[in-house]
Parts: C-alpha cells; structure tokens; sequence
C-alpha cells in the first residue's frame, strides 16, 4: 500500500524527524511505500498533491496542529501522538492498512463518515455544516459558507470601485465618474479605436488623476468578477468539501458570465457541490480510485454543472429577460410612477441578476436614445433605476447599525462597507445579506426599491448618468428630492429586514456566527 | 565549528536525575563559550521537558531546546551506564543527547539536526555509540553519520 504522512512536536527538530523515520522503517519493514512530510524547523517540504491523491491512507504522527490539514480530506486517517511513531511505528502502519482496507471495502460507509466530521479542524479551509441538522439548517450553513468566502470579494471590489468614482470626479469633473468606466482597459486599444480608448497597462501616466481613478475601477470590477464564482465555490465546498470547488467555482463563473446572477450562482453552487458528492460516493475499482479526486470528479462534476447551467438553465433566463424586456417596454407609454414602482421592484429583486439588468439595461438603452434632451421620461427612469438599486445595500448597512444583534460578525462588518457601495450604486454589497437569508432580504430590498422608484418618478428627477451613485450628483436634477426618495425607501428596507429577522425562527443568526467561526478557525 | 567535538562527550554520566544530568551535559557547552547564559539554557530546556518528558524507548534521552542564549547548533552526548530515568515507558536512559540550537538557526544546521534526529531512531547508530572507546570515536561515528553523511 502506499501511505502519507506528516509528523511534528513543539520544538520542531528532534521528535518531527524521529517519528518520520519511525514511520519510513516501519513501512518499509511491512512492505509499504510512505512519504513523510516533516513539519519541523529544517524548512518544510510539502508533499506532492498527487502523491496524496495516490495514497492509501494517512498517518499523523503530531505534537502541533497539522499546517494546511484540509489537504488530506476524504483519505482513511490514524491520528496518533508524535511519540506513538517514535515507539511503535509498527503499530501505526498496521492501523493505517486496516483503515485503508476498510475505506475501501465498505466506501460508503466511509463516505458518511467522512461527512460527518467536521471537515479541515486546523488550518485549510473550513465550513460548517452539521450533518445531522435539518434540511433547513443545512441549506442556511452551505449558503452561509459560500457568503463567507465571498464577502471579502464584495468589500474589496466594492470599495475599490466606490474609489474610482471618488477619485474620478475628483480628476474628471461632474462626467468623471462616467468616463472612468467607459474609456480605459487593461488591454487593447482595439484597432481602429473611435472611442479612443485607453490602455491604462502601456499608456499609465501618473500624474492623470483619471488614470489612478481607472485603476481603482479596475482592479475592483476584476474582484467583483469573483462574486458569484466564489460564491457558488464555497456552496459547493460545503456540500461537498474539496471536490465541490471545481465546479462550483466553474459553474459559477459560467452563471456570472451568462448574467444569471448571484441566485444563479447559488444554483450552481448546488448543483456542483451535489454533483461531487454524488460522484464521490460511486464505488469504484481500486485502480480508479486513486484517479478519483484528481481527474475524475472534478471533470464529470464540472461537466455536469456547466451543462446543466448552459442547457437546461440557459434558455429560461433568457425567455425571462426577454419577456420582462418586453413588458417593460410596454409599459413605456403608461403611468410613470407604477413604472417606477415595477423598476424598483426589479432591481431590488437579484441585485446585478438577470431581473435586475433587465431594468437597468432598459434604463441606459433609454438614456442613449434620449441623446441631449434635458426633461425625457428617460432620463426619469435612469433616475428612478439608479436609486432604486442604491437601496438595498443602504438599507442593509442602516439595518446593521441599528439592530447589530441580528446579524453575524461578518455581516455587520460588511453593513459598514454596504454604506459606501450603495452611496456608489453598487447593488453588489447587498447580495451577501441576500444570499445568506434570501427571502427576507429580498422582500424588504424590494419593498424599499419599489417605494424609492415611485418616489423618484413623483418628484420628477432625472438623470443622465448610468452609474456612479452620489458621486454624479451634479447630472441629477433635483438632487435633494432624490436623497429623500433613497432615503425613505432605506429605511423602508431596514425597517422591513428588521421586522422579518425579528419575527423569523431565533436560531438562524447563531448559525451564521457559528459558521464564521468555523469558516474563520 | 562542528555540531560536536571530544570536549562536548561525557562518557561516565553518574547524576542521580534528568535535570541533574542535563546541567552537566550542558555545563560542557557553557565551557565552551556555545551558551552564554547556562541557567537560561536550561530553563528552555526543562521547559521543553515539561510539556513532555523526552525520554524514548531503548533507553535513549532527548533534551533539547531552542534557546536564545545558544550561539551555535550543538550536541553534547552522555552515557550513563547505569541509566538515568528519562521519562520513558521502558526504563531509565543510558544514551542522553542533549540538542542545543539557537533561537532562529539557519536553516543548514537545522538539517543536521533533523538528519541527527533520523540517525537515533537506526539501532546500529545508537549501537555505535554505546560502544565507542572514547570521546574521539563518538565525534567520529557522529561526523561521519550525520554532519557528512
């Protein structure tokens, strides 16, 4: 058989190495291959991926926490004292081949076992999800894993953005914040180049505050890109553990890329992380089962997922896009306030997801057909849309601030970040909130959205800006009026989460902390 | 320098305990200007020793320690023929390597450390040794099976 191990003890430079050479004796006195991974002082030498892959089991041999223990998932494993190695690797090895054969005859068995405990105790990467919790239970940890994982994305990319807007009205007067998004790339010029567009990786000049402000954008659209990607990952990580990041990760990219949105990401989470657990349990010949982990789970249940997404998903959501697109357009004609209304219902439904684009893409369609006019019922709607989608992440940042104890440790540090990603229209900085609770969050980011766009469309603001939240406040007309539409549909939002977190079931807030910690551990 | 010389070898080691055994062992280092501070050396040592008594089967003794008064990475080796309680399940220690290795070592003496490690666990090394005439032959079987193997 082939083993792995690692040994270690708190000085790190006699017992470590003791017991790695107890082990390598013992193996090779019983006829078994083994690769020791000393996690002493005399510098660490990792153990090849593939030669975990490949082993039949795993020997721990420690006095200090394993480093980076989540590589060793799903594998039979003895865990023993450094010393045990040092005595008695004999006896170790015996122990390491009856649990490698018992894994392999009864691998079902095991499969279960393996799930329930709790996966990557030390070090690595961590979920938590009890098995032996109700569906419910287990539905709120998997998406609050995922959540987890991405809120640093959504704070990094949020506010890097928020930055560039800053910066870009700063450097670029009132239109700054317009051309910041439109006129730079990390990439071309294309040829020919009518918009002239910049490529700020050759052509950087530092001393062009617009160049500084476009590489703030930048950088944090590349982030915002992760989103749904590492969303979806980490769903599947906690489904499935390590198998379910692959396509997790690829299904959400696939979700991103075809505008499904985070709901969509948190399907493919799904679908990945069931996919890789599915595959995982498949009993096997013992020669396929070292391929297992590296080639074949990951490429069936990355194929399955992106087919699914692409196949089955794919067409709907665009039937759905194209048959909002088309309402919308129907309604142009008719009252602009119940059109405000069903704009802020729309963006506030998916945040950045195929409703919400719907309705924003409505908007900037009309804004460029409005060309110069100055009091287009375009440019009301750009008003009414851009608004409608600042609220939600206001409303989450004001509802953390004034009820911190119904959220989790991470939500509250992301409801600081939500006040200047919905100040700068990025609806993004409520979808942690919304993935990790998504009716109620959804209900009252809608409720808020739909009051402000109706708002907006009373008061008659307009707008010739399709983005940038208040830092294009000199293309809104009637500014004031406009903060009070975002401000009232805010607390509309907060007062409705507040209202649905307090009434719903008590336990789901000390899960999510529960699960930072773990996540965090 | 090398990781051991005939002054760091003491071949009638008679104290009656670790700790006792342990000063004398690191007396020899202090001798040699290897550890500037001989009580704070072996506070580290004695707390290493305490989290858990280094004593291993086969009557072998391990004290040992990073320490910041150590100058260079050194071995002292002791044999008690009449043994000396080490902590061990199966009896006292007769052949007592006391690890000494500054805080921070660089990384090639913390090689031979680990390779001296391995070569304690390989009976005809330990066998070597408990039967070397004198200081000479234990520096020799030491340089020729760990420093440069």
């Amino acid at each position: 058989m082939k083993f792995v191990g690692v040994t270690s003890c708190p000085t790190g430079i006699a017992h470590t190495y003791m017991a790695a050479e107890g082990l390598e004796q013992a193996a090779r006195a019983a006829g078994h291959e083994i690769e020791v991974e000393t996690q002493g002082s005399a510098g660490l030498e990792p153990l090849n991926p593939e030669t975990i892959a490949a082993a039949d089991a795993v020997i721990f041999a420690v006095g200090v926490p394993v480093r980076d223990r989540a590589r060793f998932a799903g594998k039979p494993l003895i865990e023993a004292d450094v010393k045990k190695a040092i005595s008695d690797g004999p006896g170790l090895i015996a122990q390491a081949v009856a649990a490698a054969e018992e894994a392999s005859a009864n691998p079902e068995k095991f499969a279960a076992a393996q799930a329930a405990a709790p996966a990557g105790r030390s070090g690595g990467l961590a979920s938590k999800v009890d098995s032996g919790a109700p569906v419910g239970t287990r539905i709120r940890q998997w998406l609050m894993t995922g959540v987890s994982y991405m809120i640093p994305f959504v704070a990094a990319g949020g506010i890097l953005i928020a930055l560039g807007f800053m910066v870009a009205q700063l450097a670029g007067g009132k239109d700054g914040a317009i051309v910041v998004t439109k006129l730079y790339a990390l990439t071309g010029p294309p040829k020919p180049n009518p918009t002239h567009i910049i490529n700020i990786v050759t052509d950087f000049n530092p001393a062009d505050g617009m160049h500084w402000a476009a590489l703030l954008f930048l950088v944090g659209a590349a982030a915002f890109a992760f989103l749904v990607p590492i969303l979806s990952g980490f769903i599947a990580f906690a489904i499935a553990d390590r198998p379910g990041l692959a396509p997790g990760i690829v299904g959400g990219a696939i979700a991103s890329t075809m505008g499904a949105g985070f709901l969509g990401g948190i399907a493919t989470g799904f679908i990945g992380g069931f996919a890789a657990l599915w595959i995982s349990r498949w009993r096997v010949p013992k020669g396929v089962r070292g391929i297992m982990p590296v080639v074949v789970i990951p490429l069936l249940s990355t194929l399955i997922t992106g087919a699914a997404l692409v196949l089955i998903l794919g067409r709907p959501l665009k039937a759905l896009s194209d048959g909002l697109a088309s309402g919308l357009s129907g309604l142009s004609g008719s009252n602009l306030v119940i059109l405000g209304v069903i704009l802020g219902l729309m963006m506030g439904f998916d945040l950045g997801g195929p409703v919400n684009k719907v309705a924003y893409t409505f908007a900037t369609t009309g804004l460029v057909a409005a060309g110069t006019s100055t009091n287009a019922p375009a440019l009301k709607i750009m008003a009414a849309v851009m608004a409608a989608g600042m609220v939600a992440p206001l409303g989450m940042a004001l509802a953390t601030t004034v009820r911190p104890r119904l959220f989790s440790e991470a939500e509250r540090e992301n409801g600081q970040a939500a006040w200047l990603l919905g100040a700068s229209f990025i609806s993004e900085g409520a979808i942690p909130f919304a993935a990790a609770d998504p009716w109620r969050v959804i209900l009252s980011s809608m409720s808020g959205s739909a009051i402000t766009g109706g708002l907006v469309m009373l008061f008659g603001n307009t707008l010739r800006a399709p983005h940038g939240g208040l830092w294009v406040t000199p293309l809104i007309g009637s500014p004031l009026l406009y903060i009070l539409a975002i401000a009232i549909g805010t607390v509309v939002t907060a007062a409705v989460v507040v209202t649905l977190k307090t009434a719903g079931p008590g336990p789901v807030k000390t899960e999510l902390d529960q699960t930072e910690a773990a996540v965090a551990a | 320098m090398s990781l051991i010389t005939d002054k760091l070898v003491v071949l009638n080691l008679d104290s009656p305990d670790r700790h006792a055994a342990t000063r004398v062992l690191a007396q020899t280092l202090a001798d040699e200007g290897r550890v500037t501070d001989l009580d704070g050396f072996l506070a580290d040592v004695r707390k290493r020793e305490e989290q858990m008594p280094t004593g291993l089967p086969g009557g072998i003794g391990i004290p040992h320690a990073r320490s910041a008064h150590v100058t260079e990475p050194s071995l002292v080796f002791g044999r008690a023929t009449q043994g000396i309680d080490w902590g061990a399940e199966d009896g006292p220690a007769t052949l007592i390597f006391l690890i000494a290795a500054p805080e921070g070592g660089g990384d090639d003496h913390l090689k031979i450390l680990a390779a001296l490690a391995r070569r304690l666990m390989r009976t005809e090394f330990r066998e070597s040794l408990m039967n070397a005439a004198d200081a000479t032959a234990v520096v020799d079987i030491v340089t020729r099976e760990v420093v440069n193997p």
